[in-house]
């Protein structure tokens, strides 16, 4: 199994990403430069968090012109799976791949923090390892995660099930309290119609040892291996 | 071929929320101004640009705000020709 990680001028979770999947032995790991044109094979694509071209004009804006992302499209619309995390999910809006618009947050501030996400879709490719019942603990870390979308594709998203990840409290109840950044339903993460493209903001990549915290993005990542030999076999 | 300056402003749909606006409405409050309701936010670009007709430069430049300037799942636009 091949992974690649996409490589932005400004990306900056690239690394934390490579050792993701090296820690937890899932196969084998690629960069992917801006200016590639091609997926080089793997299997799946990892968009990771930072500030691609700086997050001028608006975050993601710049990236999704970039020449990987045409490939990243074709492989995305043949099926491949994509992951989005932060940064990466915005640059997953902007290129239409996934409803919706970030916004900055309610708050103004950068918010750099632990989160409880109640895991909404259990069966999706990317969260089928997950235990029922699990509260998973992983950070955020982001000034534009105040996720929008209208009314119409938000009953869209409840309706087929495409919200994965709601911020939450330790217990699994979404409230406002427990929303950091004004997200509309405290949406954390979803899913395109397909099921094969998830943005999210928090970052299972920094949450895969014990020692860092948490380890539950493992989950995460398990979850989209076991996808991938899922569809190969 | 004519040379055109292009205005292009991009602001938050009605009912979109804008912290940035919120925040800057909050900040004057401070500085005691009192009839201060509401303040939104937005973008200016100016674009150069070569173009047959003042039609087609406006015309391109809603094309460049459709695929880049403006998000528009969020934002609205408007375009005008400053010469």
């Amino acid at each position: 199994m091949k992974f690649g990680i996409v490589v932005f001028p400004g990306s900056n979770c690239d690394y934390d990403s490579y050792q993701a999947i090296k820690t937890l032995d899932l196969g084998e790991v690629i960069y992917l430069w801006h200016g590639d044109t091609s997926v080089n094979g793997c299997d799946v694509v990892i968009l990771p968090g930072g500030f691609s071209y700086g997050d001028y004009l608006r975050s993601g804006a710049i990236a999704r012109f970039s020449p990987i992302m045409k490939a990243i499209i074709e492989f995305a619309e043949n099926g491949g799976l994509v992951i989005g995390i932060c940064n990466g999910f915005q640059v997953l809006l902007e290129a239409g791949l996934l409803p919706g618009a970030m916004r900055k947050n309610l708050d103004m501030r950068f918010v750099c923090k632990d989160v409880y996400l109640k895991v909404q879709n259990h069966d999706s490719r990317f969260t089928h390892f997950c235990p029922k019942n699990k509260v998973l603990k992983i950070p955020i870390a982001h000034a534009e995660g105040n996720y929008y979308v209208d009314k119409d594709v938000l009953d869209e998203l409840y309706e087929t099930n495409r919200i994965i990840f709601q911020y939450s409290d330790k217990d699994g109840n979404v409230t406002d309290g427990a929303n950091p950044n004004g997200a509309l339903a405290n949406i954390a993460g979803i899913i395109n119609r397909e099921g094969n493209v998830l943005g999210m903001m928090p970052h299972p990549e920094r949450a895969c040892e014990s020692f860092l915290g948490s380890d539950d993005g493992r989950f995460i990542f398990k979850s989209i291996a076991g996808s991938v030999i899922n569809e190969k076999t | 071929m004519t040379n055109y300056v292009v205005k292009i402003e991009v602001k938050f749909k009605p009912g979109v929320l804008d912290p940035q606006g919120e925040t800057i409405k909050n900040a004057l409050s401070n500085l005691n101004y009192s009839g201060i309701e509401s303040v939104k936010t937005g973008k200016l670009f100016n674009v150069s640009l070569e173009a047959g007709s003042v039609d087609e430069a406006l015309n391109i430049a809603r094309d460049l705000a459709d695929k880049l300037l403006a998000n528009t799942v969020i934002e609205d636009y408007e375009v005008n020709i400053l010469r």
